[in-house]
């Protein structure tokens, strides 16, 4: 626990808050002391914690990623390009068996994807009080560690796809195709006004429904993460709650994978939706 | 839970970590496993040829060994019938030598008899004048009688 002092309700509070740096009421700029006053802050923010674990994690895989690219060699492998090139392998099989067309950006597009998602939203089984109570020990209030809990993060993510599907649409098809495509489909020419308004919506959907996905599947799972937490008061109930913490993170692990592959997968999907240049309708 | 401008530097630093990984970490490390891929290829094929190879160096080797034992065997069949002509034509030389020896034998041993004979002739007709002579008291005239004893001789 953090501080016995704190209800359930701060206590949960107390772990969804980012430590955010942003413009004050007065007009400078410091980190806020509370979710108020971060709420306050607007848009002109920024949550430190969230970029700092998603970046470092981030220059962790391109470390690691960059070490084996850099000692790779085409005789026998040692143990980090043996894992590397599992992972590669594995992501260039699904790519090549989704996406049909020529990008060379789309295979390392889905690597970088698949293994960043992981690694932050692994950042779930650290127990959920362990990195926020030595950052309260150095003197920082608020500590998100998992970035892909925060929506600024997953959405962040899912906006860059989205701009890559709006421009590889107008690249292939180009912009008269495109607008065809949105236009003149599934109903005939008449109705296109009608065609226009369903298809952005499916355009809009695609990168909403990839980051909310994501972030919605993590924030449940750190939620369960916290309010096992609250468990740890007696020795009976702390035991259950051990026990529980282990099985959910079990389980938990399942659903990390999972949500890296997916979030992964379907960027390719709709990269390669974006590359198809459809037939006439 | 404030949307805010986290966003648009995770849209940032996205992009940067996906330029990364496209230009240093994917290429080395595809190109690597293709030309292990190829180099495990090619080694296959390799094993493959030289397997093909020792078949047909096998089946030559075994043609080759039935050709050197038919060649032997007709090397010992002829080598054995050479050995029973020569067998044979030693054993007609044998019989010939044996035959002309023989000849020479009984020729000599006819001429022996002759001169045996011819010895005895001599003495015969020197024992019958001999004889004679001792019977008649008195010497024979040899020139006389020598055709006289010469028949008798020579019916000896």
């Amino acid at each position: 626990m953090v501080a016995q002092e704190l209800t359930s309700g701060e206590y949960i509070k107390h772990h969804l808050t980012n430590l955010t740096y942003g413009k004050m009421p007065d007009g400078s700029w410091a980190l806020a002391h509370s979710a108020e006053e971060a709420k306050e802050m607007g848009f002109w923010a920024i949550n430190v914690d969230s970029m700092g674990w998603s970046i470092g994690l981030g220059i962790i895989f391109c470390w690691l990623f960059g070490k084996a690219a850099k000692g790779v060699t085409a005789g026998i492998p040692g143990g980090l390009q043996n894992l590397v090139e599992m992972v590669v392998e594995f992501i260039d099989d699904t790519v090549s068996s989704t996406f049909n067309h020529r990008n060379s950006l789309i295979a390392p597009m889905a690597l970088t994807i698949f293994v960043w998602v992981f690694m932050m939203n692994l950042m779930d089984l650290v127990p959920v009080d362990l990195i926020p109570y030595i950052s309260q020990l150095l003197g920082v209030h608020f500590m998100k560690v998992v970035p892909s809990t925060d929506p600024n993060i997953t959405m962040g993510m899912a906006l860059t796809i989205f701009v890559l599907i709006l421009f590889y649409s107008i690249n292939c098809k180009g912009l008269g195709g495109f607008f065809a495509e949105l236009a003149f489909h599934p109903f005939p020419k008449p109705l296109f006004l009608f065609n226009l308004f369903l298809e952005s919506v499916t355009l809009i959907a695609k990168p909403i429904s990839l980051g909310l996905r994501l972030f919605g599947n993590m924030y449940a799972g750190e939620m369960i993460f916290i309010l096992l937490a609250i468990m740890y008061g007696g020795i009976v109930t702390g035991l259950v709650g051990g026990v529980l913490q282990w099985g959910w993170a079990m389980f938990h692990l399942l659903i990390v994978t999972l949500q890296a592959f997916i979030f992964a997968v379907l960027t390719v999907v709709y990269m390669a939706q974006a590359h198809d240049v459809e037939e006439e309708h | 839970m404030n949307i805010n401008l986290t966003l648009f530097a995770q849209m940032v630093t996205f992009a940067v970590f996906i330029w990364f990984c496209w230009k240093h970490i994917w290429p080395p490390i595809v190109e690597a496993m293709a030309e292990r891929q190829k180099s495990i290829a090619d080694g296959l094929a390799a094993a493959e040829r030289a397997a093909k190879d020792l078949e047909l160096a096998q089946d030559r080797a075994t043609d080759q060994m039935r050709e050197a034992k038919v060649e032997a065997q007709q090397h010992i069949d002829e080598a054995r019938d050479r050995a029973k002509q020569m067998v044979e034509a030693a054993k007609d030389d044998a019989r010939l030598e044996g035959e002309r020896l023989l000849e020479a034998a009984r020729s000599e041993i006819d001429q022996e008899v002759n001169r045996a004979k011819e010895a005895l002739r001599v003495q015969v007709a020197e024992l019958a004048i001999n004889g004679a002579e001792k019977v008649l008291g008195s010497s024979i005239d040899r020139a006389k009688h020598s055709a006289l004893l010469d028949t008798l001789a020579a019916e000896l």
